[in-house]
């Protein structure tokens, strides 16, 4: 018993900075980038060009349609065979502002579906354009829509990013598994990972009710 | 409030020598298989009330949707007080479409304010963001159009905290705002709970006594008794009638037209 919490204890570290240098800033940058994949692809949805619609449709099908992780292996293992050769953290980083681009769209391209056509036709009787009206008037409105549902996105990919272990990323779950090798004590390693996802992602989803909040004030009062 | 020290105003009352503001020439247009106009005739002049009513349906409010370029005709002319003529049997361009819209603004049965701006943004943002003017004056100028509506108080409020007949008065107040030559209002009374229409009314009314222009679409017969130059009657997508406010409303010539006053003024007859 003294040994668990000893080898707990001094694993907590390892694990915690494998967090804070690697799983989040890896899903802080993807999801950044991520987002602006995900506006232009919804607004490239909503086009009424089609040749900019189709593109964007079969972005987001192909990414849906396809594993995560086969996303990380076609950039980090595929590429180098036309020429193409990244390191763990480019790699990662594309495969999950890609991956957060396509569910990203889907959920933008619904906020913006959602504001009423008529504030659509105020802002363009005041003589707004549709860039115009799109910054100014809808999207701020479509914004508050899509919090909840892209908060989701951004707690998936937290956890997912434990997948970029399997491309030498050193992130929390890499380090827990090389510890938990060494030592033999699997179910305790792998629960204290499991742990640490949890707190990072608790602490990470408070800020989701801070931009409700934020977003909510001329609704709440 | 007055149009006079706007550019494009007015006098202060219509007649029929006052300069044409807007001539609309054998309007068509039709959603899908069913034709809602069928060639519709119009001419506002300025400082002119233009009451337009009828049964839903009758196509009303599309041909005020067509006079903002929020609906695109499929046939017929719009000619402006600029000269610019619009014809809409040969697809009019995108620029001649924005000329149009940018002579009039609209008033919303659902008012359409932006909640996520307060009373006195909802107002400014086109004045500001659109027409480029100076935001001081631009703020000063809502203000008092707001004061004189009886919102001083509510400047800095969300849409969201004020009544039905506050919310329209804001958005008569941001389509006045933008000085336009002319005001389009589009059943602006029919979501209001009743005790809230008069009100508007009493702002629209005080609006057409200062010489705005405008054409106003609604079912308050007594209002457009009072108030319009002129009443036009509408009907599946034609002009059935039109003239005078006594004249329609108190001894209309055309059977359709009287069936719909008896209709509307006693409901529970027949």
């Amino acid at each position: 018993m003294q040994s668990t919490l000893d080898l707990f204890l001094r694993s907590l570290w390892p694990i915690v900075s494998g967090a804070l240098v690697a799983t989040i800033p890896l899903a802080l940058a993807s999801f950044a980038i991520g987002i602006v994949v995900a506006l232009v692809v919804a607004l490239m949805r909503l086009s009424p060009t089609r040749w900019l619609r189709w593109p964007a449709r079969f972005f987001v099908s192909v990414i849906r349609g396809t594993p995560l992780l086969v996303q990380l292996f076609v950039v980090f293992y595929g590429l180098p065979s036309i020429g193409v050769k990244l390191d763990p953290w480019p790699s990662a980083i594309i495969a999950f502002s890609l991956n957060v681009g396509g569910y990203g769209a889907e959920i933008i391209r619904a906020a913006i579906q959602s504001v009423p056509r008529g504030q659509w036709e105020a802002a363009h009787t005041i003589g707004m354009s549709r860039g115009q009206a799109l910054r100014r008037i809808i999207l701020p409105q479509a914004a508050r829509v899509s919090v909840p549902p892209l908060s989701n996105t951004f707690i998936s990919l937290v956890k997912d990013t434990s997948l970029a272990s399997l491309i030498l990323v050193t992130e929390l779950f890499r380090q827990a598994r090389q510890i938990a090798t060494v030592s033999n004590e699997f179910m305790l390693l792998y629960l204290e990972a499991a742990l640490v996802y949890w707190v990072v992602c608790l602490v990470l989803s408070s800020g989701q009710g801070v931009l409700e909040k934020r977003l909510d004030r001329h609704v709440a009062h | 409030m007055s149009p006079t020290d706007a550019p494009a105003g007015g006098p202060a009352r219509a007649s029929s020598t006052s300069p044409v503001v807007l001539t609309v020439r054998g309007l068509t247009k039709s959603f899908g298989d069913t034709a809602v106009l069928k060639g519709i005739d119009l001419e506002v002049r300025r400082g002119q009330v233009v009451a337009i009513i009828g049964p839903s349906g009758s196509g009303k409010t599309t041909v005020l949707r067509s006079l903002n370029s929020l609906e695109v005709p499929d046939g017929g002319t719009v000619t402006l007080s600029t000269g610019l003529e619009l014809d809409f049997g040969s697809r009019p361009s995108k620029r001649d479409l924005l000329a149009l819209r940018d002579r009039s603004s609209m008033v919303f049965q659902h008012f359409n304010l932006f909640p996520h701006l307060t009373v006195l943004q909802n107002v400014v943002e086109g004045p500001i963001r659109v027409q480029g003017r100076d935001p001081e004056e631009a703020r000063r100028e809502a203000r008092d159009l707001l004061a004189r509506v009886g919102l001083a108080s509510r400047v800095d409020a969300w849409p969201v905290e004020l009544s039905g007949g506050q919310q329209q008065r804001v958005g008569i107040v941001r389509a006045l705002a933008l000085r336009p030559e002319l005001l389009l209002f589009d059943e602006p009374t029919s979501a209001l709970d009743p005790e809230l229409v008069g009100d508007v009314l009493g702002v629209v009314k005080e609006l057409a006594d200062e010489g705005w222009t405008m054409i106003v679409v609604t079912h308050e017969l007594e209002f457009a008794r009072r108030v319009a130059d002129e009443v036009v009657f509408m009907d599946d997508g034609v002009v059935v009638e039109r003239g005078a406010p006594a004249e329609v409303l108190n001894r209309p010539r055309e059977p359709r037209t009287q069936q719909f006053l008896r209709r509307v003024l006693r409901p529970l007859d027949d």
